[in-house]
């Protein structure tokens, strides 16, 4: 579990985020949603360490990771996977290079055993065959999954995520969450989306945190989200008419909870 | 304004070798990147160094005759001239402010590009010193490499100021030999490799300290590689000057 507390980041007078506080579940897909500018790409920065917040704790299951020292954050770092925005694969490595990246540099397995590993996690992210291609010959569909492949090859406790469907369409963006949601639920981990896609909200997001402004705004669930009365909520997700007319679907027909 | 932010620029510069030079990680990456690094930054400059070494070795030899052409200066002149001239300058000072253009820009926006395309984040994400594990291998594996590029520097520029000598006029193959031969200081070729071995760990310093904190998108890149190239040219000047003092007087 990661517990963000009373987290404030600014930039020279520009404050960012405001004594954002939230709580990031184990075995769970949590959603940092907001508009662009929100906020959520700092705040999920500042959860890896990229950036320094002034103000507040972040706590990876009780420690706390503005207050450790150099050698702490670098074993936390390795418990940490992190899927970014644009993939950043490694341009001179092959898919199977940048999936052993993370094992020849911290593992002292024999080369085998790496390489079992590493042909296991691309299986998993269905890419067997694409071993010996370079980032620049595969869609970005499949960098994203390398991407993930090269993320969970250490077992990490945590996955970060910078919006992973960004420049995907549809459908591969829901092959994208559905990967995401089973590895999470599969190894038990932490994983932490940054999104603003509402497919994304709608279909894996089971806890989620809106941020707007800087300000944590809410947090609850997807079946929560339909029944909101947070206004900007209401007119962040459902801004088209498509999910105006899902929710109005929905609210139809939702059961009376017993 | 100037020197405030040249300082400043300096102990970043500082702050950034300091992580530079700290024990890799891993050595056996370390050693396989370095190996990579002098095929890519040093054997494959030597076919432009031969090129550029073998044309300026003939003119330096052609401008030679035109100038010392005189009966008080003996015609044997020219091939010593051609060659302290190579020794002393052309093969380490100028070749290096050539590949400071060639090996300068490409690291800067190698390193600048992974910046940008979050490559050295997700690195620093793992756990990895990425100025470490990026950096270290490419100024040992260019320093190790730049002494090899000065001796072919060296000896392609006195063929082609013999080439002179054989399919011209203007002097004659055994007094061109005699010339080169005569007066010969080994000290000469000691105090180019020293200043080439200097003048290499500047450009891939410089270089990749300009890449690394690129930030913005492939324009910014650019700009960096520029910047890095100007940056570590003039550095090869200032230092030229303050190694031609120290070691020649």
């Amino acid at each position: 579990m990661i517990e963000v507390k009373n987290v404030t980041k600014s930039f020279e007078d520009k404050t960012v985020l405001h004594d954002v506080s939230a709580t990031f579940h184990t075995g769970k897909t949590n959603l940092i949603i907001g508009q662009s500018g929100s906020g959520k790409t700092v705040l999920i920065k500042s959860l890896v360490g990229l950036l320094q917040p002034e103000k507040g704790e972040i706590l990876f299951d009780g420690r706390n990771l503005l207050t450790m020292d150099a050698s702490q954050v670098k074993d936390l770092r390795k418990e940490i996977g992190m899927l970014f925005q644009g993939s950043a694969l490694f341009d001179s490595e092959t898919v199977l290079g940048n999936v052993m990246f993370p094992l020849q540099m911290f593992t002292d397995k024999p080369y085998d055993e790496q390489l079992e590993r590493a042909l296991f996690c691309i299986e998993r992210v269905n890419l067997k065959g694409a071993e010996k291609k370079y980032p620049s010959e595969i869609s970005g569909g499949m960098q994203k999954r390398v991407a993930i492949a090269r993320a969970i090859a250490l077992n990490p406790k945590y996955l970060f995520c910078d919006e992973p469907n960004s420049g995907l369409d549809p459908r591969t963006s829901i092959v994208i969450d559905e990967l995401l949601s089973d590895i999470t639920h599969e190894y038990n981990i932490t994983t932490v989306i940054n999104t603003h896609d509402m497919n994304s909200v709608l279909g894996i997001g089971e806890n989620i945190i809106f941020i707007n402004k800087g300000h944590r705004e809410w947090v609850g669930d997807m079946s929560q989200i339909y029944t909101t009365s947070n206004e900007a909520l209401n007119d962040f997700v459902f801004a088209t008419r498509l999910f105006q007319k899902v929710r109005e679907y929905v609210v139809a027909n939702e059961k009376p909870r017993p | 304004m100037l020197i405030t932010s040249s300082l400043a620029t300096f102990g970043r510069y500082c702050l950034f070798i300091r992580r530079v030079f700290s024990i890799p990680d891993r050595w056996r990456v370390f050693g396989r990147r370095t190996i990579q690094e002098i095929s890519k930054l040093g054997i494959d400059s030597i076919p432009l160094v031969i090129i550029i070494s073998l044309f300026i070795g003939a003119v330096i030899a052609i401008q030679m005759q035109l100038n010392i052409s005189s009966p008080l200066i003996p015609s044997y002149s020219v091939g010593l001239a051609t060659r302290d001239i190579v020794l002393l300058e052309f093969s380490n000072s100028i070749l290096c402010l050539i590949l400071a253009g060639k090996v300068g820009s490409n690291i800067a926006s190698e390193i600048g590009t992974m910046r940008v395309t979050e490559q050295i984040d997700a690195l620093e994400i793992m756990g990895v010193n990425s100025a470490n594990y990026l950096v270290l291998p490419k100024i040992v594996g260019f320093v190790l490499f730049m002494p090899a590029l000065v001796i072919i520097c060296m000896a392609t520029s006195l063929i082609g100021g013999f080439l002179v000598a054989v399919f011209t006029d203007i002097i004659t193959v055994s007094r061109y030999v005699y010339g080169l031969q005569a007066m010969f200081q080994e000290w000469y070729v000691w105090y180019g490799l020293i200043k080439s071995v200097v003048f290499a760990y500047l450009i891939a310093s410089v270089a990749s300290f300009y890449g690394y904190y690129v930030k913005g998108g492939a324009l910014d890149v650019g700009k960096a590689s520029t910047n890095g190239v100007v940056a570590s040219s003039i550095l090869i000047l200032l230092f030229d000057v303050i190694l031609t003092k120290l070691l020649l007087q």
